[in-house]
């Protein structure tokens, strides 16, 4: 048999199976474990990735039933360049981690077993695969829920705390909802396309089906609940600053970045590849979202002192501005602007592999970090800049990327989201001559509110002198972790100064999804220039910015250092107060504390200021104490009223229960008689 | 032909490095008429530079690599920017590596490593600095891009040497929108380039400072590096000033002759707005700082409202 991509993604996802199925044999050896199941993860990963690669790269899309699922119901599967390019994402950043958690898993302590962990986490990268693979309703919603439920537990690693049982509740019934919304959607979709019949649930079957309107606004609006809820677009994204920090660091970075992938992958695909066809202000309505999300995401990343809470904030960020891309794309393609449509659809696309891979070099250096001070309060930390050189060095790059600055990744996809911004024409709905603009203007305000957000998390952390009352051995991250993150920060520097190659690999998704290329424009100039339009409009070289900026510096660096440059090394200027230590440095909280100050309304602050009562010689003065709680207001609007009214729904559903078997006997009497009248 | 391009990319290089200081002495001596004083004359900022490349590094013993490195991104990402900024010519080779957006990144990328450098040192000063730095910029970019992105609307490109071949080619077109790009475009420089109602680049007085305060801990070659930079920076953003809104004078595509005549024009719009900027901090007292996002939100909204009249009018 030829090798296929088909044969080699189907490879990976055995080949992690057979990983979490064979991790507990031998247990007895716990470092040999981690060492081989994490090796064999990241071979899983590689192949996943080259098999993504090569589908997008050679076009081709490849079909198979598979001989299991229910009876007549087998599972379907697909490989096409869509799903290759997922794949891509996936395995790459699951490489990456893989490796880093051969690392990072030694490192938990010896008295907690690592067992469950390995299974997990194989069966999350299996689910992830499977999901993106699937190509019928059933297989979808089982690798989904494979997927949903690996990361329930993986979240519950270190169960014994409160808070992360609560945050894992949080999360499983957030997924689930979105789950029933998913499968509600695909009910609709099958019914329509084979009406009276299961054969519909191929998305073959729905491709082809003509939807009537309204059916079809149903199914989009169930499917984008469900998948916004699992990405965690604002208002459905409290469970995900609450379940991803808790989770492993390496599970929070896959989590942060590849699984709410998944969700957009989705998205993509029943709005472009299964409805195919949809009114524009269903367009307007993800891209409203996408900028509420953005710029609520940044601004509650901004309060946040939890390193990885900030980390998970930024996460509904990013999948903000992912759906501005996707929500330009709709739009331009209801309204038949093909060549915008494929400069929006490539810059969410683009930007949807930069979050992935910064975002998990973010959670991995956090990982780093926690992994050797054991603290997730930035308050607590600083200077560790000098003790752990390389995650901070990474981390760096990571921040930069985010941050869109160039010459790095994040900066390339936002350009591109800004040039589609530009070049829209007056469209014919009102409505979109507001929304460009400010959606233009907000995500302006997004980029550099997360520039601040990182200033404050990397300047934190890492810099000036360490905050905490208490001194941990601080050691830097060991080799495997190194590697995983230095490919992480590699990655970025190559997406970010090498656009126009990557934007030539992936051309063939906006050639098949909204029907016009923008290769032929974007690389017009060579591998050098990225002209997304023409050269007229607007051309950026990253490579050339990049080399440019390290030319200036490298000779300047050395003109001033032709004679040997006298360096004195002096005690930080005090003012002559000759008093300073480590607690008036700035804190994360006092760094946000003025932009808490301007977007105040937009959160429920609590500020207290007490005078803890006198503990030393009363010539000394008063300690004062101060006590801040900013809280996500959606909490407070959306999700406290439904928490109390299902409360009130079950008291009310108790009162059935009387406890007399009487009155049971009547309820079976009165459901028979109901079942009998309307059955007959 | 080719050799004609490196000549003018260098020479404009040159024309940043060298004429920046003469504009920021200018802007000092204009001031000191107006106030009454007597000026230190239009080279001060040499001299001053000079001393401070001839005087020794003094480094906080905590510092980390990243207070060493960032004077030299922050010189560097100025000259890349000067090379591509048409101040003299649209003719640059480099230009097209950079449209305006990635110029107000490279902007970006600079104060992002300067905040940094603030609070690598660990003291309360530098923290406040770059905590303050971050919230007017955070409000002040996305105001400039939308002040730019009027401009880039109307010119139906965001390279700045194709707005200026545009405007000098078809002529000028008034719209509102443009006015109101302009106005937000005068009130976010004065913040982006910390002057007067925003910051002032003359203070050391603890509690006003903000870019000052960043740079507390700086001396020597390090500190000339900033100082030249940010002098730089109001060259550079007056340059984009000019270039987007009163571009005439600038030679267009293969003019060569006409570069003699750019740079008295280049001289005498410097000349003018050096003035303007001296009328406007004597005229205004700085702002307490909460007052300043009122300030950058009006500038926003006024951006907005243009690029809002551009797609509704125009």
């Amino acid at each position: 048999m030829m090798l296929q991509p088909l044969s080699l993604a189907a490879c990976a996802i055995v080949l992690l199976l057979l990983t979490a199925g064979s991790a507990s044999l031998y247990r007895g050896n716990r470092r040999l474990m981690i060492m081989f199941s994490f090796a064999l993860a990241s071979v899983a990963s590689l192949l996943a990735t080259i098999a993504g690669i090569w589908t997008v790269g050679s076009e081709m899309t490849v079909k198979g039933i598979l001989p299991i699922g229910l009876p007549d119901l087998p599972f379907h599967v697909r490989f096409d360049p869509l799903a290759g390019y997922f794949f891509t994402i996936i395995g790459l950043l699951a490489l990456f981690v893989s490796v880093y958690s051969i690392g990072y898993v030694q490192g938990i302590p010896a008295n907690r077993p690592v067992t469950s962990l390995i299974i997990f986490y194989c069966l999350f990268l299996a689910g992830m695969f499977m999901v993106i693979l699937a190509d019928d309703a059933l297989f979808f919603l089982v690798a989904w829920e494979v997927m949903a439920g690996a990361s329930y537990f993986l979240v519950l690693f270190e169960h014994e705390r409160q808070e992360n049982r609560k945050a894992a509740f949080l999360y499983l019934v957030v997924a689930h909802i979105g789950a029933i919304a998913i499968l509600l959607a695909f009910g609709v979709l099958a019914g329509i396309a084979t009406p009276g019949s299961f054969s519909g649930y191929t998305f073959d079957a729905m491709r082809g089906a003509e939807i009537p309107d309204l059916w079809a606004t149903v199914a989009f609006f169930l499917v984008f609940f469900g998948f916004a809820a699992k990405a965690g677009v604002v208002p459905l994204h409290v469970w995900l600053p609450e379940a991803h920090p808790v989770a492993p660091s390496n599970v929070s970075a896959l989590m942060s970045g590849v699984m709410l992938k998944t969700a957009i992958y989705g998205i993509v695909r029943v709005t472009f590849d299964l409805i195919h066809t949809f009114p524009w202000w269903w367009g307007a309505i993800v891209l409203t979202l996408g900028l509420i999300s953005a710029v609520m995401g940044v601004l509650y990343a901004l309060m946040q002192h939890d390193l990885k809470r900030l980390l998970a904030y930024h996460s509904v960020e990013n999948i903000g501005i992912i759906l501005i891309g996707i929500g330009l794309a709709m739009i331009f393609t209801s309204f038949e602007l093909p060549m915008l449509a494929a400069l929006a659809f490539i810059a969410g696309l683009y930007h949807t592999m930069n979050h992935a891979i910064f975002k998990g070099l973010l959670f991995m250096g956090a990982g780093s970090v926690l992994h050797a001070t054991g603290e997730r309060n930035m308050e607590e930390m600083g200077g560790l800049i000098h003790r752990m050189p390389w995650t901070s060095a990474l981390f760096l790059i990571g921040c930069v990327a985010i941050s869109a600055l160039p010459p790095l990744n994040g900066f390339v996809s936002e350009w591109l989201t800004f040039q589609a911004f530009l070049l829209s024409p007056s469209l014919p709905a009102p409505i979109m001559q507001l929304l460009i603009p400010m959606g233009a203007a907000m995500l302006a305000l997004t980029g550099a509110l997360a520039a601040a957000c990182f200033v404050k998390a990397f300047g934190v952390t890492f810099l000036g002198h360490w905050r905490g009352h208490h001194h941990p051995h601080v050691h830097e991250a060991d080799w495997p972790m190194r590697i995983g993150m230095l490919s992480a920060a590699l990655t970025c520097v190559c997406l970010g100064i090498f656009p126009v190659v990557y934007i030539n690999w992936m051309d063939i998704l906006a050639k098949q999804f909204v029907g016009s290329s923008i290769s032929s424009s974007a690389a017009a100039y060579g591998w050098l220039w990225l002209t997304p339009v023409s050269p007229e409009r607007a051309s950026y070289s990253g490579t050339t910015v990049f080399l440019g900026i390290l030319g200036v510096v490298v000779a300047v660096y050395l003109l001033l250092h032709v004679r040997p440059g006298a360096i004195r090394r002096v005690p930080i200027w005090d003012c002559g107060f000759e008093k300073l230590n480590a607690r008036m440095q700035y804190t994360a909280t006092s760094f946000s504390m003025p932009i808490r100050r301007i977007f105040g309304h937009l959160f429920s602050i609590r500020e207290e200021v007490s005078l803890a009562p006198q503990t030393a010689h009363k010539a000394f003065p008063k300690r004062l104490q101060y006590h801040l709680r900013v809280v996500d207001r959606v909490w407070n609007w959306m999700y406290r009223p439904v928490v109390d009214v299902c409360f009130w729904l079950s008291r009310q559903v108790g009162r059935l229960q009387q406890g007399r078997i009487q009155a049971y006997l009547i309820y079976s009497f009165v459901t028979i008689l109901v079942l009998l009248v309307f059955a007959s | 032909m080719s050799f004609y391009y490196l000549f003018v990319e260098l020479l404009q290089v040159v024309l940043l490095l060298a004429l920046a200081p003469v504009f920021l002495g200018w802007v000092r001596m204009v001031k000191c008429w107006a106030q009454g004083r007597t000026s230190a004359g239009l080279f001060q900022p040499y001299r001053d530079l000079a001393k401070l490349f001839a005087k020794e590094v003094l480094l906080a013993e905590n510092a980390s690599w990243i207070f060493r490195f960032t004077p030299y991104l922050v010189f560097g990402t100025a000259v890349l920017a000067g090379a591509i900024v048409p101040i003299i010519t649209v003719d640059l080779p480099l230009s097209p590596s950079a449209d305006v957006i990635v110029i107000i990144g490279l902007f970006a990328i600079a104060r992002f490593f300067t905040a940094l450098a603030g609070m690598d040192i660990g003291t309360a000063f530098g923290g406040m600095g770059s905590s303050r730095e971050m919230m007017i910029a955070s409000l002040a970019e996305p105001a400039m891009l939308m002040a730019i992105f009027t401009v880039s609307l109307a010119n139906k490109s965001t390279s700045l040497s194709q707005i200026v071949q545009v405007i000098c080619t078809t002529g000028a077109s008034i719209k509102p929108s443009l006015a109101f790009a302009l106005l937000a475009f005068v009130l976010i420089a004065l913040a982006e380039t910390g002057r007067v109602p925003v910051d002032n680049p003359a203070t050391h007085l603890e509690l006003t400072m903000i870019h000052e305060a960043m740079i507390l801990e700086y001396s020597g070659r390090h500190l000339a590096l900033i100082e030249w930079a940010s002098a730089m920076k109001l060259f550079l953003f007056v340059s984009i000033g000019i270039a987007a809104f009163a571009p005439w004078g600038i030679a267009l595509a293969n003019e060569m002759l006409s570069l003699p005549l750019a740079l008295l024009f280049l001289v005498l719009k410097f000349a003018v707005a050096g003035v303007g900027i001296v009328l406007i901090e004597t005229g205004l007292a700085k702002m307490r700082i909460f007052r300043v996002p009122e300030f950058l939100g009006a500038a926003f909204m006024l951006a907005t409202l243009g690029m809002l009249s551009f797609f509704i009018l125009d």
